[in-house]
Protein backbone atom coordinates (compact mmCIF):
# COMPACT_ATOMS: atom_id res chain seq x y z
CA UNK A 1 0.00 0.00 0.00
CA UNK A 2 1.30 3.43 -0.96
CA UNK A 3 0.32 6.77 0.40
CA UNK A 4 0.60 9.91 -1.72
CA UNK A 5 -0.03 13.56 -1.03
CA UNK A 6 -1.99 15.50 -3.66
CA UNK A 7 -1.82 19.28 -4.19
CA UNK A 8 -4.55 21.22 -6.00
CA UNK A 9 -4.30 24.75 -7.37
CA UNK A 10 -6.37 27.44 -9.05
CA UNK A 11 -9.34 26.10 -11.04
CA UNK A 12 -8.58 22.53 -9.96
CA UNK A 13 -8.48 23.53 -6.28
CA UNK A 14 -11.81 25.33 -6.58
CA UNK A 15 -13.52 22.34 -8.16
CA UNK A 16 -12.08 19.83 -5.70
CA UNK A 17 -12.84 22.28 -2.88
CA UNK A 18 -9.53 21.46 -1.19
CA UNK A 19 -5.91 22.56 -1.53
CA UNK A 20 -4.57 19.11 -0.72
CA UNK A 21 -5.54 15.53 -0.04
CA UNK A 22 -3.98 12.13 0.54
CA UNK A 23 -4.81 8.89 -1.23
CA UNK A 24 -3.90 5.27 -0.54
CA UNK A 25 -2.91 3.42 -3.70
CA UNK A 26 -3.17 -0.36 -3.95
CA UNK A 27 -0.67 -0.81 -6.78
CA UNK A 28 1.69 0.85 -9.26
CA UNK A 29 0.12 4.00 -10.68
CA UNK A 30 1.18 6.74 -13.08
CA UNK A 31 0.51 10.41 -12.36
CA UNK A 32 -1.90 10.40 -15.30
CA UNK A 33 -3.86 7.44 -13.89
CA UNK A 34 -4.03 9.24 -10.56
CA UNK A 35 -5.46 12.30 -12.32
CA UNK A 36 -8.03 10.10 -14.07
CA UNK A 37 -9.02 8.71 -10.66
CA UNK A 38 -9.43 12.22 -9.22
CA UNK A 39 -11.49 13.29 -12.23
CA UNK A 40 -13.85 10.36 -11.63
CA UNK A 41 -14.21 11.47 -8.02
CA UNK A 42 -14.90 15.08 -9.05
CA UNK A 43 -16.86 15.10 -12.32
CA UNK A 44 -16.80 18.91 -12.49
CA UNK A 45 -13.07 18.66 -13.29
CA UNK A 46 -14.08 17.23 -16.64
CA UNK A 47 -15.35 20.63 -17.71
CA UNK A 48 -11.92 22.22 -17.41
CA UNK A 49 -10.61 23.42 -20.74
CA UNK A 50 -6.96 22.82 -21.43
CA UNK A 51 -4.79 19.99 -20.18
CA UNK A 52 -3.09 19.82 -16.82
CA UNK A 53 0.63 19.22 -16.43
CA UNK A 54 2.01 16.92 -13.75
CA UNK A 55 4.52 17.61 -11.01
CA UNK A 56 6.08 14.93 -8.83
CA UNK A 57 7.85 16.14 -5.72
CA UNK A 58 7.82 19.69 -7.12
CA UNK A 59 9.35 18.86 -10.50
CA UNK A 60 7.52 18.64 -13.82
CA UNK A 61 7.27 15.03 -15.00
CA UNK A 62 5.92 13.09 -17.95
CA UNK A 63 2.35 11.80 -17.64
CA UNK A 64 3.58 8.18 -17.56
CA UNK A 65 5.84 8.70 -14.54
CA UNK A 66 5.18 6.19 -11.76
CA UNK A 67 4.20 7.37 -8.31
CA UNK A 68 6.16 6.09 -5.29
CA UNK A 69 5.22 5.87 -1.63
CA UNK A 70 5.19 9.27 0.14
CA UNK A 71 5.38 11.21 -3.14
CA UNK A 72 3.78 14.61 -3.56
CA UNK A 73 1.77 14.88 -6.78
CA UNK A 74 0.42 18.16 -8.13
CA UNK A 75 -1.91 18.73 -11.06
CA UNK A 76 -0.84 21.95 -12.75
CA UNK A 77 -3.47 23.86 -14.74
CA UNK A 78 -2.14 26.22 -17.43
CA UNK A 79 0.07 28.74 -15.64
CA UNK A 80 -0.45 32.48 -15.93
CA UNK A 81 1.96 34.28 -13.66
CA UNK A 82 3.76 37.45 -14.55
CA UNK A 83 2.26 40.73 -15.63
CA UNK A 84 -1.06 41.36 -17.31
CA UNK A 85 0.07 40.37 -20.75
CA UNK A 86 -3.16 38.45 -21.08
CA UNK A 87 -3.46 38.19 -24.83
CA UNK A 88 -0.29 36.90 -26.42
CA UNK A 89 -1.82 35.82 -29.71
CA UNK B 1 16.98 35.97 -4.39
CA UNK B 2 13.84 34.15 -5.43
CA UNK B 3 10.63 34.86 -3.58
CA UNK B 4 6.88 34.38 -3.57
CA UNK B 5 5.44 37.02 -1.26
CA UNK B 6 2.07 38.28 -0.08
CA UNK B 7 3.09 41.94 0.28
CA UNK B 8 3.82 44.71 -2.26
CA UNK B 9 7.04 44.20 -4.21
CA UNK B 10 10.12 46.32 -3.56
CA UNK B 11 12.26 46.55 -6.68
CA UNK B 12 15.08 48.27 -4.77
CA UNK B 13 15.62 45.10 -2.73
CA UNK B 14 16.04 43.04 -5.88
CA UNK B 15 18.43 45.58 -7.39
CA UNK B 16 20.49 45.50 -4.20
CA UNK B 17 20.52 41.71 -4.28
CA UNK B 18 22.03 41.49 -7.79
CA UNK B 19 24.63 44.27 -7.43
CA UNK B 20 28.18 43.07 -8.17
CA UNK B 21 31.50 44.86 -8.37
CA UNK B 22 32.03 43.38 -11.83
CA UNK B 23 28.55 44.25 -13.13
CA UNK B 24 28.25 47.32 -15.33
CA UNK B 25 24.50 46.98 -15.88
CA UNK B 26 21.36 45.98 -14.02
CA UNK B 27 18.18 45.50 -16.06
CA UNK B 28 14.87 45.39 -14.23
CA UNK B 29 11.33 44.43 -15.13
CA UNK B 30 8.09 45.14 -13.31
CA UNK B 31 4.86 43.51 -14.43
CA UNK B 32 1.84 45.54 -13.39
CA UNK B 33 -1.86 44.76 -13.47
CA UNK B 34 -3.94 46.32 -16.20
CA UNK B 35 -7.46 47.61 -16.01
CA UNK B 36 -8.82 46.24 -19.28
CA UNK B 37 -8.44 42.81 -20.81
CA UNK B 38 -10.24 41.24 -23.75
CA UNK B 39 -12.95 43.87 -23.55
CA UNK B 40 -13.55 43.29 -19.84
CA UNK B 41 -13.09 45.92 -17.18
CA UNK B 42 -10.90 44.27 -14.57
CA UNK B 43 -11.55 45.17 -10.95
CA UNK B 44 -8.69 43.21 -9.37
CA UNK B 45 -6.38 40.31 -9.95
CA UNK B 46 -5.67 37.46 -7.61
CA UNK B 47 -2.55 35.34 -7.87
CA UNK B 48 -2.03 31.86 -6.46
CA UNK B 49 1.23 29.89 -6.41
CA UNK B 50 2.58 26.45 -5.72
CA UNK B 51 5.23 28.26 -3.70
CA UNK B 52 7.85 25.55 -3.12
CA UNK B 53 7.85 24.56 -6.78
CA UNK B 54 7.60 28.14 -8.04
CA UNK B 55 10.77 29.07 -6.18
CA UNK B 56 12.57 26.01 -7.55
CA UNK B 57 11.59 26.96 -11.09
CA UNK B 58 12.58 30.60 -10.56
CA UNK B 59 15.97 29.46 -9.30
CA UNK B 60 16.37 27.29 -12.39
CA UNK B 61 15.47 30.23 -14.66
CA UNK B 62 18.06 32.34 -12.84
CA UNK B 63 20.72 29.70 -13.37
CA UNK B 64 19.84 29.46 -17.07
CA UNK B 65 20.11 33.25 -17.42
CA UNK B 66 23.63 33.05 -15.99
CA UNK B 67 24.63 30.22 -18.31
CA UNK B 68 22.98 31.40 -21.52
CA UNK B 69 23.46 35.15 -21.34
CA UNK B 70 26.42 35.53 -19.05
CA UNK B 71 24.39 37.36 -16.43
CA UNK B 72 26.11 37.86 -13.06
CA UNK B 73 23.09 37.53 -10.79
CA UNK B 74 19.31 37.22 -11.03
CA UNK B 75 16.56 38.08 -8.55
CA UNK B 76 12.87 37.31 -9.08
CA UNK B 77 9.94 38.09 -6.78
CA UNK B 78 6.30 37.27 -7.49
CA UNK B 79 3.37 38.47 -5.47
CA UNK B 80 0.39 36.29 -4.54
CA UNK B 81 -3.03 37.16 -3.20
CA UNK B 82 -5.08 40.15 -4.34
CA UNK B 83 -3.19 42.71 -6.41
CA UNK B 84 -4.98 45.95 -7.14
CA UNK B 85 -4.96 47.55 -10.59
CA UNK B 86 -1.68 49.31 -11.35
CA UNK B 87 0.34 47.43 -8.76
CA UNK B 88 3.26 45.14 -9.55
CA UNK B 89 2.70 41.39 -9.55
CA UNK B 90 6.22 40.40 -10.60
CA UNK B 91 9.66 42.01 -10.29
CA UNK B 92 12.92 40.90 -11.87
CA UNK B 93 16.48 42.27 -11.67
CA UNK B 94 19.40 40.93 -13.69
CA UNK B 95 22.97 42.15 -13.43
CA UNK B 96 25.66 41.61 -16.07
CA UNK B 97 28.99 43.04 -17.16
CA UNK B 98 27.30 44.91 -20.01
CA UNK B 99 23.77 46.05 -20.85
CA UNK B 100 23.09 43.63 -23.71
CA UNK B 101 23.44 40.61 -21.45
CA UNK B 102 21.41 42.28 -18.70
CA UNK B 103 18.52 43.10 -21.05
CA UNK B 104 18.61 39.67 -22.69
CA UNK B 105 18.72 37.86 -19.35
CA UNK B 106 15.85 39.93 -17.99
CA UNK B 107 13.72 39.33 -21.09
CA UNK B 108 14.45 35.62 -20.92
CA UNK B 109 13.53 35.48 -17.22
CA UNK B 110 10.08 37.05 -17.59
CA UNK B 111 9.23 35.08 -20.74
CA UNK B 112 10.27 31.78 -19.18
CA UNK B 113 8.52 32.60 -15.90
CA UNK B 114 5.24 33.05 -17.71
CA UNK B 115 5.67 29.72 -19.47
CA UNK B 116 6.60 27.38 -16.66
CA UNK B 117 6.49 28.81 -13.14
CA UNK B 118 3.42 27.40 -11.35
CA UNK B 119 1.61 30.63 -10.57
CA UNK B 120 -1.97 31.32 -11.60
CA UNK B 121 -3.94 34.49 -12.09
CA UNK B 122 -7.63 34.94 -11.55
CA UNK B 123 -9.15 37.99 -13.14
CA UNK B 124 -12.11 39.54 -11.36
CA UNK B 125 -13.99 41.71 -13.80
CA UNK B 126 -17.31 43.50 -13.97
CA UNK B 127 -19.75 40.61 -14.33
CA UNK B 128 -17.64 37.61 -13.37
CA UNK B 129 -14.28 36.00 -12.73
CA UNK B 130 -11.98 33.83 -14.80
CA UNK B 131 -8.71 31.91 -14.41
CA UNK B 132 -6.33 33.15 -17.10
CA UNK B 133 -4.19 30.73 -19.11
CA UNK B 134 -2.43 29.37 -20.99
CA UNK B 135 -0.32 32.27 -22.16
CA UNK B 136 0.84 30.58 -25.33
CA UNK B 137 -0.87 28.71 -28.10
CA UNK B 138 -4.32 29.05 -29.53
CA UNK B 139 -7.69 28.69 -27.88
CA UNK B 140 -8.74 27.69 -25.31
CA UNK B 141 -7.09 30.68 -23.73
CA UNK B 142 -8.87 30.52 -20.43
CA UNK B 143 -10.66 28.33 -17.98
CA UNK B 144 -14.08 29.73 -17.32
CA UNK B 145 -15.34 29.19 -13.82
CA UNK B 146 -18.37 31.45 -13.86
Amino acid sequence: MMRVRLRFFAAVRERVRAAEATRELAGPTTVEALWDQIRREYPSLGELRGAVAFALNQEYVDSKTMVQDNDEVAFIPPVSGGSSRHQDV
Amino acid sequence: MFEVVEHPLDLARLVAAVGRADAGAIATFLGTTREHNAGRRVTRLEYEAYPEMAIREMRRIGQQALERFGAKAVAIAHRVGVVEIGEASVAIAVSAAHRDAAFAGCRFAIDRLKEIVPIWKKEHYVGGEIWIGPQRGGPPDSISIT
